[in-house]
């Protein structure tokens, strides 16, 4: 079974679509990182994306960037990934890995998989692999009884869609926009595009990220999405000095977005 | 080593071009595709585009023909004697890739890529750049053929190499300084692709050297190829044989690929594959990623790479920007482990001391880049003896590198290049380069700062 798919399914059974929380661990610091991510949970995140901190993240706009440049020279590790990990799942959301390759690969993909699943993590989303190159995580994931998440975007062919989302287990990341992650000011049809096109070669929940960063988006993507996912906006507020407090206001407003709908449109 | 270790079937070396990489760009465990979701139907466009166009008959010939008249292709081959005279007697002959229009070998694989932009239908190209070469060039082709270009470049690098930013904008072309991590290439190649997901309906990203996900490694090698089929055709016209060795310096390894390829399936030529070792391997300050590194994956690849153990990306150190670069195509993390080629480490030392030894002797101001293969033919020379033939990429010119080398050397306004330390031509080199290295980088830390 999947502890992703059965979250989002239990949002959906409420009427309303998940909302899940970016944050990386060790920015500002492990300990605070892990604090905020406890404060994203009370505010009413059903998943937190729990970051690795990566040199060289590639489809991370500024924002997110900085942040994670905090962690990278502090020498964050797989270690502080796990702990966070089981503290997420002691504050009651649904804990999954969000990572680049390499750490992965480096620590030991069956490691990862082992070592994730004793923390009590649901699984990953490897935001640079995708499904074709990824044969060593395929099998230890299903060993591991692990989710795992892999991206369609907007340039995804139905070809694609259908191979990629096949590859999915708990849910299917809808990138809404061709860029990188970051807030803006529209959505924009793109992400509706992609998850009706989605929704076509798969029954998987569907999660939209990329550009979410206040309740009104959240209710809005909420209307065709099973999943709304936010990072940056989260990632600003310790960036910005509101700490755990504005991580927490941050995630009541967003849960009350996603909850703003009445009924789901699949 | 000898050529037994070679583990490739008879038959892919008869073919006109290696095997490898697979259909999907593997070069065995190394290679494929570690990008975004999001790129994945530009890097499939771009493939399949290239495949058209490299057995297109009008394309091959407007291809050469720009490499004719606009480059000056063929390069040609000049024999350096007195250089070789510090090459314990072995003969050393030199592609001159020097001479190319900009300066260097990467023009061959711009006017590749910008004619493929062209056939696309985009309008506006992208590029990283390192030590300005691949900028240059890429600014060069956009100007020639009319594209709208954007070059990063990390912060670090457009201070040590100021001329070539001026150059590129001269030539039309937007560059923008990158602050974000070590702010040099690595950096320089993350922002590309940043831009690249962002505007890839628009955007063709020209990248510069044999990494990056497949087509890359592919296409920039069936490009760079040039080098070493003209360089074996004229070796062979004046020499009536193959050389005993070919030898190139390794940053991305761009022109190692270029000048290696055509060589690949003579089993008795060995290729040498020459990393910049900073500071000496040991010292941790160094860009030898083959010798001081592990298998990782880094900017859309898995290839040998410098990172720590939990993964991240390591900063490389080396005095030479273009070679100044944690990772290695994938091609070069085959060729190695099959046993193919064999790399092997120069220090800054060494290279520096290379490259007062060839303007000196031969008029010839290398690329400090290239200066590295040359380190690496004067220590193979003495290894193989007098009757040993060398063929070196000389794969650029050393013009944007006189700042750098008038500090190594505290040449201030002397007339007259004083070579340094290290350049006794009785001295014979110690058994580890990195040792020797070490004793001249010591004496000229001063110089450095």
């Amino acid at each position: 079974m999947s502890a992703l798919e059965d979250r989002i399914g239990a949002a959906r059974a409420e009427g309303r679509a998940a909302l899940v929380a970016y944050l990386p661990v060790g920015h500002p610091t492990v300990e605070d990182s892990i604090a905020a991510m406890t404060a994203a949970v009370e505010g009413g995140a059903d998943v937190v994306e729990i970051g690795v901190p990566y040199s060289d993240p590639g489809m991370d706009g500024p924002v997110i960037q900085q942040a994670v440049d905090v962690a990278v020279r502090a020498g964050v590790g797989m270690r502080d990934v796990l702990r966070a990990v089981e503290a997420v799942a002691a504050a009651g959301a649904v804990p999954v890995v969000m990572s680049y390759w390499n750490p992965i690969e480096r620590y030991g993909v069956d490691r990862f998989a082992t070592d994730l699943a004793a923390a009590g993590g649901a699984g990953a989303i490897t935001p640079d692999l995708i499904p074709d190159e990824a044969g060593p995580w395929l099998a230890a994931s299903d060993a591991a009884g692990l989710d795992r998440v892999f991206l369609v975007a907007p340039s995804s062919t139905d070809a694609r869609l259908r191979a990629t989302t096949e590859a999915c287990r708990g849910f299917v990341y809808a990138a809404s926009t061709m860029g990188v992650t970051g807030t803006r000011a529209t959505v924009g049809d793109a992400a509706e595009r992609l998850v009706a096109r989605t929704r076509a070669v798969t029954d998987k929940p569907v999660c939209v990220g990329l550009g979410v960063s206040d309740g009104d988006q959240a209710a809005e993507v909420a209307t065709f999405a099973d999943g709304v996912i936010v990072g940056s906006a989260y990632v600003r507020e310790l960036l910005e000095g509101r700490g755990p407090e504005g991580v927490r206001a941050l995630s009541a407003q967003l849960a009350e977005g996603v909850r703003r709908r009445s009924t789901v449109s699949r | 080593m000898t050529t037994s270790a070679v583990h490739l079937p008879e038959q892919r070396l008869e073919s006109a071009h290696p095997a490898w990489p697979d259909a999907t760009g593997h070069f065995g465990v190394f290679g494929g595709r570690f990008v975004p979701e999001a790129l994945i139907a530009a890097l499939d466009d771009l493939t399949a585009a290239f495949e058209a166009m490299r057995v297109d008959p009008a394309f091959v010939e407007e291809f050469a023909a720009l490499q004719r008249d606009y480059t000056g292709r063929p390069s040609p081959v000049t024999e350096v004697p007195r250089f070789a005279e510090h090459c314990g007697g072995a003969r050393v002959l030199l592609k001159r890739e020097d001479l190319n229009h900009t300066g260097s070998h990467k023009i061959n694989n711009v006017l590749g890529q910008a004619l493929l932009t062209r056939r696309i239908g985009k309008q506006r190209v992208i590029a990283e750049t390192g030590a300005g070469q691949h900028g240059v060039a890429t600014a060069t082709a956009a100007a020639l053929m009319g594209l709208s270009c954007t070059v990063y470049m990390g912060e670090e690098d457009t201070r040590r190499q100021a001329l070539n930013v001026a150059r590129m904008r001269l030539l039309g072309a937007e560059v923008i300084p990158v602050t974000t991590g070590s702010r040099t290439l690595k950096d320089a190649i993350n922002e590309a692709f940043r831009d690249w997901v962002t505007n890839v309906e628009t955007t063709n990203y020209v990248f510069g050297t044999v990494a990056g996900p497949h087509p890359f490694p592919l296409m920039v090698r069936e490009f760079q190829r040039v080098i070493g089929d003209e360089a074996r055709a004229q070796v062979l016209e004046r020499e009536g044989r193959l050389p005993d060795a070919v030898l190139a310096c390794v940053g991305g390894g761009s022109n190692a690929i270029g000048i290696f390829t055509a060589f690949v399936p003579d089993e008795g030529v060995r290729l040498v594959g020459l990393e910049a070792a900073g500071d000496g391997v040991e010292t941790g300050r160094h860009a030898a990623t083959i010798t001081g590194g592990s298998p990782g994956v880094l900017h859309g690849a898995r290839s040998y790479l410098l990172q720590d153990d939990n993964g991240q990306t390591v900063e490389s150190h080396s005095i030479s920007a273009g070679l100044d670069y944690p990772g290695v195509g994938p091609e070069h993390s085959y060729l190695h482990d099959v046993g193919r080629a064999e790399y092997r480490p120069v220090t800054d030392a060494e290279a520096m001391e290379a490259f007062a030894l060839l303007s000196r002797t031969e008029g010839i101001i290398p690329a400090i880049e290239s200066a590295h293969a040359l380190a690496g033919a004067v220590r193979l020379g003495r290894e193989l003896g007098p009757d040993a033939l060398l063929l070196v990429n000389l794969s650029g010119r050393g013009d944007k590198d006189v700042e750098t080398a008038s500090r190594w050397f505290g040449l201030g306004d002397r007339t007259e290049v004083d070579p340094g330390p290290g350049m006794d031509t009785d001295q014979r080199p110690t058994e580890g380069a990195v040792t020797s290295g070490d004793a001249v980088a010591g004496r000229h830390a001063g110089s450095q700062a």
